[in-house]
Parts: structure tokens; sequence; C-alpha cells
């Protein structure tokens, strides 16, 4: 937290372009309810500019006097939703799924992997268990900053992690080339338009 | 009104009370962590679930408006079941460490775990440990202990107005906290440890000092300042270790100001507990009867003109009405109590009141402050301006004086004499404002009367209260906001100069004797090197320094004694303890002393004193009670309202900690005031 405190933040152009739009959505006198969008973009922000996507104090402070309201009700809203992180992370924030479509289909070498490369190089890679991403289907998961990688198990993810160390993005989605959520190695009902059929027409 | 039965009685409740209201109307006691009456509803803790009839499921009866025709049951098995279910989870993370906790004996936790408890826990897995938050000198936090009620944070951010305490993280991490290890910066920190149900928040300064049990508790009245909070004083073996708020719905409701609450280390030191007498340039131990001749010697053959007194801030009126009986007795008339050179006028009670009164406060719908910051010189009043500008959005206020954070917003309209000039004129936009509110008030502060031109906004302050509409029939909207406790009563019984020197004439040679009654905010280096200083009072402070004759009083808590609170509420207080050493009572020393002069007073014992007060004015005789005067018109306070200078209105205090000679021993409050210097501080570890 020290090196934190003295951490300073100010909304660069390109964030304060986009803010006038942000804070004109809410009603007159509700611009409070603009708080996540901008630590958003604060989080974002900082990303950009020094590749860590993590709001330090000062930007709560600086989000908190833009919206006019206490700084501890920012504080709380930052620390309460766990996609802002108040703490520094690394340049890949790896949320690894582990609920139980994922575990049954190998969360755990795919957790196993990205602890091992975080415990490696904090700089990098930052991991968090999290609950279901919403993608079962090509399950196991992993969500890296805003895109998801998905059908991974250990050597698969040792490959992502070391394409993203190297600076490359892989394209997110399925690893096994998978169609969206289609079934793997492509259709297996449905080939043709069905017949017509008479059962149960009446 | 709505009629519901709870528990088989029938009873009707205004529609919106909730019915915990309505079960408490009925005789009923729920249990409650969260729900606070002077808060906001939070039903977080789920400890007051009742049964509703038609209702599928227990409901938290604080959150839970009334029907008319409910029937509630508050003590069927079901919610018992339900409490016992609610006490057992709150018990989950809560420590078993009550015979190491300030709050044990005292605690709501505690109290209900005896109904609701288990005798023993079933929870096997690892508790829950959180760290503890550096809040400031005053409030001591024991985050394990925490059970989330969020009551702090609902009085910080509702009644103080300093929303500086937040519920950060979620689940099992959420934690009470500041986030950025400051100090509170509110006046009224010290609450939060009242409301606090569990042993998370106590008093700093009264760690492991006592148990509740072994304390004295004696009904007082705060000093400290003019707003006469009625407080407790709990006390153990001659010792006052703890001042808490007592409830009193027309003054403090139960809220009390921090210097009032901690101040009270500042009663152990620095007493004066034996007379002194000033020999060869230096102060020497005497006994009360070198004491007395002392002072006979030097007074006797003296030219009464020259002889005067002058009362402090922090006085009992019996003291006072005893030092003027006394003077007028060897014929002096001068006799002042305005310490701050304040130009009050006395020729009326609604020229030096706070006419609206407090309860007054919840009608004014428009404020307009003169030369004051009311949260710096009376927190608790702050605080009702502050819930009457939540409540009533129409409510609005404006300021001359200098920028202050007063937890509502205000119009600044300037900050020196010109600008309230301006306010003179009936077209300033501020002015018509106030013309248009129903009921407007305004708020007159000493530091703009302690002024040379003083009087003259005295009178430009009652005008403007007569041109606003605040001078009417039924509503009184002029008042004069006093930092001095004693100030009301001394202006009740007339100690004022009535035919005598004033206080600026009493200085500069203008008296040969001066008896100072607990006097400590004159500048002593006003009073000529050749007059004969008498100090009476409780601490060795300014006027102990420069005294000739020093006898011992006693401080506010070891006297029975009378105070007039801004309003003109006339309040008693108990003795909770014996003064220190030789000190005694203030109006029994000077009634000793007449004795020595041969001119004794007429009264030995306190209900004679008292008699003689309601004689001096009628108004010591109804204690606790307050009438609301209708302004009748016509006078007006003596004064030129044009002759206002342009300086600028100054602050009353530099520090609001540390105020009079009480507040001054309080290393507590030197602390504070240590911490307000240095806000910025990070956590121990």
């Amino acid at each position: 937290m020290d090196e934190t405190a003295d951490m300073a933040f100010g909304f660069d152009e390109t964030s304060e372009a986009a803010i006038p739009a942000i804070i004109a959505k809410y009603p007159e006198g509700r611009q409070a309810s603009a708080v996540m969008p901008l630590l958003d973009l604060a989080q974002r922000q900082m990303a950009r500019q020094i590749g860590h996507a993590w709001v330090p104090r000062a930007a709560l402070d600086v989000v908190a006097d833009r919206l006019g309201m206490p700084r501890i009700r920012v504080y709380e809203v930052a620390t309460f939703y766990t996609m802002f992180h108040t703490t520094p992370v690394g340049r890949f924030h790896l949320q690894v799924c582990t609920t139980t479509p994922c575990w049954l289909r190998g969360s755990d070498v795919v957790m196993e992997a990205c602890s091992r490369a975080a415990a490696a190089d904090g700089e990098t890679f930052t991991v968090e268990e999290v609950e279901c991403l919403g993608a079962c289907v090509n399950a196991p998961v992993v969500q890296v900053n805003d895109d998801l990688y998905e059908d991974l198990d250990g050597p698969r993810t040792k490959a992502l992690l070391d394409l993203l160390r190297r600076g490359e993005t892989p394209k997110p989605g399925s690893a096994i080339g998978r169609q969206n959520s289609a079934p793997e190695g492509g259709p297996t009902t449905l080939f043709a338009i069905p017949a017509e059929s008479g059962s149960g027409a009446a | 009104m709505a009629k519901v039965t709870v528990d088989d009685i029938e009873i009707e409740v205004p529609n919106g009370f909730t019915v915990l209201q309505a079960a408490e109307a009925a005789g009923k006691e729920i249990p409650r962590f969260c729900y606070h009456e002077r808060l906001s509803i939070a039903g977080n803790c789920r400890m007051c679930l009742v049964e509703v009839e038609k209702m599928p499921k227990p409901v938290a009866s604080c959150g839970q408006p009334v029907g008319d025709g409910m029937v509630i049951h508050t003590d069927t098995e079901k919610v018992r079941q339900a409490r016992r279910s609610v006490m057992e989870f709150l018990l989950i993370n809560h420590p078993l460490d009550c015979p190491i906790c300030d709050q044990g004996g005292e605690c709501d936790l505690q109290d209900e775990a005896m109904g609701y408890g288990r005798d023993h826990s079933r929870y096997h897995e690892a508790k829950r440990a959180v760290a503890d938050k550096y809040l400031g000198p005053l409030v001591k936090t024991v985050m394990t202990r925490c059970i989330q009620c969020t009551r702090c944070i609902r009085f910080l951010a509702e009644v103080a107005g300093v929303p500086e305490l937040g519920a950060t993280s979620r689940g099992e991490a959420m934690e009470i906290t500041n986030y950025v290890e400051r100090a509170l910066s509110s006046e009224l920190s010290g609450n939060i440890i009242d409301i606090c149900p569990v042993g998370a928040l106590t008093s700093k300064p009264y760690a492991f000092v006592a148990r509740t049990w072994e304390l004295r508790k004696t009904d007082g009245i705060d000093v400290l300042d003019a707003v006469g909070t009625n407080i407790r004083i709990d006390s153990r073996g001659g010792e006052v270790l703890r001042i808490l708020p007592r409830i009193n719905d027309a003054v403090n409701e139960e809220w009390l100001a921090d210097k009032s609450r901690f101040a009270l280390d500042g009663l152990k030191r620095r007493r004066l507990d034996r007379p002194w007498i000033r020999r060869d340039g230096k102060l020497r131990e005497a006994s009360w009867d070198e004491a007395f001749a002392a002072i006979a010697a030097r007074m006797s053959g003296l030219d009464p003109a020259r002889i005067g007194a002058i009362a402090g801030d922090l006085c009992d009126v019996e003291s006072m009405m005893a030092l003027k009986d006394l003077m007028v007795s060897i014929g002096s008339r001068n006799l002042d109590c305005r310490q701050d050179g304040a130009t009050l006028d006395w020729s009326r009670r609604e020229f030096y009141r706070f006419n609206t009164t407090i309860e007054g406060i919840d009608e004014a719908d428009a404020l307009l402050i003169v030369g004051a910051n009311p949260r710096r010189e009376a927190p608790v009043l702050n605080a009702r301006l502050r819930r009457r500008w939540v409540e009533n959005t129409k409510f609005f206020a404006g300021m001359v004086g200098p920028t202050a954070d007063l937890t509502y917003d205000y119009a600044h309209l300037g900050t020196d004499g010109a600008a309230l000039r301006t306010l003179l004129d009936p077209e300033h936009p501020f002015i018509k404002r106030l013309v248009a509110a129903e009921r407007p008030m305004l708020i007159l502060g000493q530091s703009a009367l302690a002024r040379p031109d003083g009087p003259a906004i005295l009178a430009a302050c009652w005008k403007i209260a007569e041109t606003t509409g605040m001078l009417s029939a039924d509503w009184h909207g002029f008042n004069v906001l006093h930092n001095a406790a004693a100030r009301m009563g001394a202006f009740d019984l007339g100690f004022v100069p009535e035919g005598g020197k004033d206080i600026a004439a009493m200085f500069d040679g203008g008296t040969d004797f001066l008896w100072l009654l607990g006097a400590d905010e004159i500048d002593m280096g006003r009073i000529s090197a050749e007059t004969f200083v008498v100090y009476q009072g409780h601490h060795g402070d300014r006027g102990a320094a420069r005294a000739d004759v020093i006898l011992p009083g006693a401080a506010y808590t070891e006297k029975p004694g009378t105070y007039v609170n801004i309003e003109g509420r006339v309040q008693t207080t108990l003795r909770a303890v014996f003064p220190p050493g030789q000190a005694r009572e203030d109006w029994t020393i000077l009634r000793a002393f007449s004795a020595v002069l041969g001119k004794p007073l007429p009264y030995n014992d306190l209900e004679a004193l008292r008699r003689r007060l309601a004689e001096a004015n009628p108004v010591f005789a109804e204690p606790d009670t307050i009438r609301r005067i209708a302004h009748t018109g016509g006078v007006k306070p003596a004064g030129d309202s044009s002759a206002i200078a342009d300086a600028a209105f100054a602050p009353a205090f530099e520090t609001y900690y540390q105020t009079d000679p009480i507040s001054r021993a309080s290393p507590t409050m030197t602390k504070c005031i240590a911490e307000t210097a240095a806000p910025m501080r990070q956590a121990a570890e």
C-alpha cells in the first residue's frame, strides 16, 4: 500500500474525451452513478499508460472529486467489485474458471499452469480463480484481460502464456478451432433440412 | 392511523410507523443491532425478526411498515428460533474476548446473547480476523469484534455530515474502514463509540480503565460549549473516568461533542488544590485563613470603584450570584462576564439569547450565519442545523464570515463587515430569499460581537431580522450563539457593568483590585502590574499565573450547579466527585470570604442561594423549561447599524479542541490538535 499511496493520477486526453458522454447518461444530480464507468476508464487508462490495469488510490480520489461524491463511497465501490484492482496486477490478468463444468473438463491443470506462470513472473501475470465465465460449452476457459481463451488444457495453456509473454496476441476463442460453441469436430446433427414428418402434426 | 395487534395488544399507530416502532409502542422490546432511532434504516443485522400473520416468513421489523389490521407476534417459538439462528451467525466471527473487552457489561451483543445465544458453538472452521483501523486519538478499534451493523457509517454520513467511514470489499472480506488510516475529522466522532452495539469502536482514552458496573453515574450538564448538553458523569473513587451524553430531545438528542466527552482528563491535571499567596513575586502555599486575610487586607480602604470582578466561561450561576452579591455589598458595580469583550446588549433577554430555541431549528426554513462557525462552536447544534438542511429541501443557508465546512451547503456572502453592510440593502438577492422564506433564522456569533464595532453589528443583524420577517408574533428568528456556558446565566442574573466599569475599563489601570472567577480567556497583559488579582478557579491556567492570591474552586463535575444554555434553559447538575485537596465549591468560598469581610452573604445553603437566584431573575425558579418568546416589536438593541467597519470576521477559536482551562490541560485534546496539524498518518504497521 505504501508505494501506491504516493502514486499520482490524472485523466489523460483520451479519457477526458470520453467522460462527458459517460456522465451525460445519468440524470442531473445523479452523476455519482457514473462511478463505475469512470473507474473502468481509469483502470483502462492505467493499462494504456503503464501496461497494468489497476486503479491506485489517487485515481479513486480523482473519480470521487470529479463526481462530487465522498471518497469513501468510491473506495467502497472499487473494493466491492472484483473487476477493479486496487492493488497492482500483472500485464495480463488471468481469470481461471473453476466452476463445475470447467473443473470437470480439467481446469485444475489450467489453473496449475497459470499459477506457475504467475509465481514465476508476477510482473506479467496475475492469476485469479473465478466463478463461471459463461462459456461452459468450451470449458475449460481462461479470461485474459478482456478476452476469453477456451478449450484449454495444460500444454495449450502453457503455449498461450508463452505467446503472451513474448508480446504476441493470440486469437481469442477456442484453442482447438471450434466454431463458436459448435460441437467439437464439426456439426453432428442437422446435416440437412429435416424431412416433413407426419407424426405429431395433428 | 393503523390498527395493529402486537401480542394480543391492540394499538393504533401512525401510518408509516415500522413494525418495530409499533411493537415498542405496545411495550414489547425487540432486539436489534443495526436499527437506531436517529439513523436511517439499514435492515442488515436481522435480529429484529418478528412474525406477522399472513406473511410466509419472519420479517425484519425495523424496515417493515405497518399495515392496517396487521397481527404481529414478537415472541413465538418461530421468532425465538429465527433470532437464535441470527445470533449464531453473528457469533460465528465474533471473538469470545468479553473479559478483555471495554464494551463488556454494556454490550448489546452480550445482552442479547444471554437471551438468544447457544451455550456452545457449532462452528469449527477458521474464524476471520480483521486488521484494526486507525481512526485518530479518540476512537479505538477492534475490528474483529465488528458485526457490520453500519451504524457508525450511517452516523458519520447522516448526522455528523462527514462521510469518512465505509464498508469496503464484500462477503467475508467486508470491513468497516476509512480506508486512508486518518483521524476522523468530525467533532462528533465520539458518538460512534456510543452507538456501536459491540466493542468494535471503544474510547481510546478510556481503554481498560474501568468496568461499567464499578462506576457511579451522576447527571450533569456540559460546560465546554454553551449548548448545555446533558451528560452523565461516570466516576469511581473520586475520579471522573468517563462522560457520556444523556438523552434530551430538546437539547442534544443523544449526541455529545468530542471536546465535552474527551477533555475530562484535563480535570485531573494542573488542578489548584490549595490556596496560594504571592509573596516577593513567588506564589507560596497558604491556608484558607491566610489567603482570606491577605485579600481582606488588600481590600480594606480601597475605593469600591477601583474594585472589579470578572466571571469566566465555565462558572455556575450560583458562584456568579455570590460574587455579584459580594461586590455589591462592598459597593462595587464593576462586574463583567464578557471575557472576549463582546458588546452584547443585556437590556432585553431576546437580544442575547438563542431565541429560536434548539428545538425551533426543526421549524426553520432559512438561515443566515454572521461571524460564527456553528460546527466548531456548538457541534451538537450544528448537527441539528444539518439535519434540517437534509430533511427540508426548501431549507437554505447563507454565511458572512470565514469560509468553513459546516457539513451543509450555504451561500457564502462575504467574509467582512462590508459584506454585512450590503445585506442591509433590502434589494440584496439573499435578503429577498430570506423575506420569501416562512421561518428564517439568523445566528450571530461571538467573534462578530467581540469587535470594536460590535454594537453596530448587533444592531445591523437585528435590523436584518426585522426586515426579513424573523421577528413576528409566533416566530423569533434572531439568535446569538454563545461559546461560553456561563454567559447566558451571567446575563440573566445581571453579572454586567450596570453603572460600573466594563471589562475594558477595568484593564489598564482602571482597577486596583480584580477578582477573577475562573476568568482565563482575558489578556492578562492588560491588567496593570499594580492591580491586585485574586484568581478563584480550578485550573492553574493563565489567570492563576497572574494571580496574587489563588483560591482553589471546583470544576463543573465537582459541584452542584446551575447553568443556562444558549436558548435560556436553566439546568442543574449534581456533584459527581469532590474537588481535590482543599478546593471548595465556589459559592461557599465567596460566602466564607464575605464573613471575613464582616458582610456575610444572606445564604447559608444551596437552597437559600437558589431562592436568592429566583429572586434575582424568575427564570431560575423554573429549571428545565423554556418559553419561546414571541417578539413584541418596537425595541431595538442600542447601536448604529451603519457604523460597521470593513474588517474581516475572525474565527471564534484557533482550534476546536482547546478553548478553556480544562481542555487546555487535557493530553487527549493536545493529541487531537497534533492530529489535525498532521492529518496524513500511515497505519502503525
